[in-house]
């Protein structure tokens, strides 16, 4: 398949309403680079898949404007967008087979036959499907009608394709494998994706930028890296990975960083994300694996911690305690082969870095 | 693994054959399965299985003759036809004693009845002949006797149809149901003046395309639309459509006379809009027309409920699909949604189909005589002129020629391509 450059997609202060009393995406701004594989990542009604359709041209935007290479589309019907789209359930057309799926966006094209079969066949060789031409989407399973799907999304060599939720319905083994081979094929052709799912795994194992959704607006776009390193609210601190949640209030502020002490009088020095002045509730954020059992003096962070649970995961070991009155504070101790003499009632003293403790918005 | 493969029967652990162990271990859950339905199913034979058996069975049932003459019958069989010439004295010595026995039991004016529908006289011939058989003198000869009563009995016609009819079984209804009669130089059919039955049939099956493809015509958009409103729309709209259902039949089909008449509601609108003329007022009722018109309006709802369950289950992500592939509103729903409501098209088209062969009120009402259908000529049959025989062999043959149908579209379409929901 010809490498073609991806498009680009630029979302203009859009906004949509389906009942005209409430917005479902409210002033929305995103541009899409050429060639970037974009996850938009949410909770179901976050208003992720309603800018998706937005920009598939099923939805049409209530104000705004949906720019692709820089043309406006708003007026510009589904059809004529020339943007691939996998659904959530395939949508392969079930009258008719496998190679006709494929053939169908050629036909409505008027290509000539035989560089319909030719891209036919590439796409199917693509997605590792070379003879299964002429079965119907009901006779393969659900990992092939899935690569059907994303092999009749790219057939008509798309700029941008669109993909809602596309691993859904896989089980988990199948998913992981898609992830990689979706991943590749983006990598091969240099198509724009934006891809839309509520599985943050997925989400950061594929995208380049992950748009994180909630209440209609992108709350955090950022590399996934970034997403998990450096959640600039709690919203998005607790949704991609675990996440160990302290409430406090600021009493001191020093530049990055600032003093937070809990509602048990425990102190705690915490990177300052987005607490501005002292006085300021806050909900600290602290990812598990973060935590250390072996303290020393120069840690900034030394509490000591009862534990409640342990859950032995064979990589690593969950251990739920109660720090600063919080009995759900989870610790992940990785398995180095010398077994911890962790035991349950224990009080033990645990340390984390100032960096890796961020001082977010309040949680309710 | 591949125990079956091995070429051995499978055994359960105490040796006997795994079929065996299984069809018993399954036999009492279906005894108590037919236990279950055993009212549904005796209540079906008893007022569907066997009225219908029943009545195919009359179509060809023809004892009355054997009964009422059985000593005739016996004597004729030596009678050639095509001798020209009346049977001789001992065939109507014979017809003398079974008349004298059968006046006696009153039977012949049914026999009279019976034969009357094949040949036009027999009924009073018998009548009159019943009333002098008393006076006859017994001694004979008969045949002068006879022919004194009434000289249709030296008519070979009248020996024709006897001899015709004496065996118990008779192809006689069906022949007539197709418009044809037996002669003696074998089966012909009859004078044009007299067909009726076949030319019914055809306009019929005409009627019901006819009516089958309306329904289709009107009934697909008014579905379409139900299956892609919002619910709470759709609902109520369901709900219209389903009104007539708790009307009467009658109620509606009077309704549609008083629309569609001459001087109905449909022609003074035409005529106060200038559209037509006074005098030129559109015969709309007690014709095709009215047929047409009524039937479609009563069928409706059945195209429609299995055209709607259909397409409620197609997921507009096809459709949605389709157009993202650079398909027009029309290529998407030509290629990708008319295929998929393929089945509910079917299930309607046969539903409404065999429902109209066989209709038979509406056509009574407003079919006047260019709109009425085969059922019509079978009731009247059945409650005027009392032919069952001929009734019940039009009635096989409309149930052949629906399951004739139903193997053709079986063949085209497929039976499995049917779905009602």
């Amino acid at each position: 398949m010809a490498i073609s450059r991806g498009a680009a997609v630029r979302y203009e202060s859009v906004q949509k309403s389906y009942d005209g009393e409430s917005l479902v995406v409210k002033n929305l701004n995103l541009d899409i680079p050429p060639g970037e594989f974009l996850t938009m990542l949410g909770p179901s009604g976050s208003g992720k898949t309603t800018c998706l359709m937005m920009l598939a041209g099923f939805e049409p935007a209530t104000h705004g404007e949906i720019f692709l290479n820089d043309r406006p589309i708003n007026n510009v019907p589904p059809h004529k967008r020339g943007i691939g789209m996998v659904f959530q359930n395939y949508a392969l057309f079930p009258h008719m087979s496998v190679a006709e799926n494929l053939a169908f966006p050629l036909q409505v094209r008027k290509m000539a036959k035989a560089e319909q079969e030719e891209k036919v066949q590439r796409a199917l060789d693509m997605v590792e499907l070379g003879s299964f031409g002429n079965r119907r989407p009901a006779q393969l399973s659900g990992g092939q009608q899935q690569r059907v799907a994303v092999a009749r999304a790219l057939v008509f060599d798309p700029e941008l394709v669109l993909m809602d939720e596309p691993l859904g319905a896989l089980d988990k083994q199948l998913r992981e494998q898609m992830q990689y081979e979706i991943k590749h094929i983006h990598e091969n052709l240099g198509v724009t994706v934006v891809y839309v799912t509520h599985d943050q795994t997925e989400a950061l194992t594929m995208s380049d930028r992950v748009a994180v959704f909630n209440d209609g607006v992108i709350q955090q776009l950022s590399t996934p890296d970034d997403l998990y390193e450096d959640p600039q609210n709690s919203f998005v601190a607790q949704f991609i990975g675990e996440n160990n949640k302290l409430d406090g209030k600021v009493i001191d502020v020093n530049g990055e960083a600032c003093l937070v002490e809990l509602h048990d009088g425990t102190k705690l020095k915490a990177d300052r994300v987005n607490v501005s002045a002292v006085g300021d509730r806050t909900t600290l954020s602290l990812r598990p694996e973060r935590v250390e059992f072996d303290t020393h003096d120069e840690m900034d962070n030394v509490v000591d911690g009862r534990i409640e649970e342990l859950i032995y995961l064979g990589d690593h070991i969950r251990v739920r305690m109660t720090v600063a009155g919080n009995d759900e504070f989870i610790a992940k101790v990785r398995n180095r082969g010398q077994r911890r003499d962790l035991t349950v009632g224990d009080h033990v003293p645990i340390g984390w870095a100032l960096n890796d403790c961020k001082a977010l918005d309040p949680v309710a | 693994m591949s125990d079956a493969t091995a070429g051995q029967v499978l055994t359960t652990q105490d040796g006997k054959p795994l079929k065996a162990s299984l069809a018993r271990a399954l036999r009492r859950e279906k005894l108590r399965a037919l236990v279950l339905i055993a009212p549904l199913l005796l209540f079906v034979v008893l007022t569907f299985v066997a009225p219908i058996v029943d009545m195919l069975f009359r179509s060809v049932e023809n004892g009355i003759v054997a009964d009422t003459l059985p000593k005739t019958v016996v004597a004729l069989q030596t009678w050639d036809p095509r001798s020209g010439e009346a049977p001789d004295e001992q065939v109507f010595a014979a017809l003398y004693d079974d008349l004298a026995i059968a006046v006696e039991a009153k039977t012949h004016t049914r026999l009279g009845s019976r034969l009357n529908y094949e040949q036009t006289g027999i009924s009073s011939l018998f009548r009159k002949t019943g009333r002098r058989i008393n006076r006859m003198d017994e001694a004979g000869p008969f045949k002068d006797q006879f022919l004194n009563a009434d000289k249709k009995w030296g008519e070979v016609e009248t020996w024709q149809v006897l001899k015709q009819y004496s065996p118990r079984y008779t192809d006689g209804y069906f022949l007539s149901a197709v418009d044809a009669q037996r002669t003696i130089d074998g089966i012909s059919l009859k004078p044009e003046n007299e067909q009726i039955y076949l030319f019914l049939f055809g306009r019929t099956l005409f009627l019901s395309i006819v009516i089958t493809i309306s329904c289709l015509l009107l009934g697909y958009p008014i579905a379409f639309l139900l299956a892609h409103l919002p619910l709470r729309t759709s609902n109520l709209l369901m709900i219209l459509v389903l009104l007539p259902f708790w009307t009467s039949l009658l109620v509606r089909t009077s309704a549609w006379k008083v629309l569609l008449q001459q001087q109905g509601v449909i022609n003074d609108f035409l005529v106060w809009i200038n559209l037509i003329s006074d005098a030129n007022r559109l015969v709309m009722i007690n014709n095709q027309t009215g047929t047409i018109i009524a039937m479609t309006h009563i069928l409706l709802p059945f195209m429609i409920l299995p055209l709607y369950s259909v397409m409620k289950t197609i997921s507009p992500s096809y459709v949605r699909a389709a157009k993202s592939l650079g398909a027009t509103d029309w290529t998407a729903f030509w290629r990708v949604y008319f295929p998929q409501s393929v089945p509910g098209i079917g299930a309607g088209a046969v539903l409404v189909f065999i429902l109209a062969i066989g209709y038979y009120i509406t056509p009574e009402l407003v079919g006047g005589t260019s709109g009425i259908f085969i059922s019509n000529r079978i009731a009247f049959h059945i409650s005027s002129s009392l032919n069952w025989g001929l009734a019940a062999a039009l009635g096989t043959m409309l149930l052949v020629a629906v399951l004739v149908l139903f193997m053709v579209y079986d063949r085209i379409v497929g039976i499995d391509n049917v779905k009602l929901g």
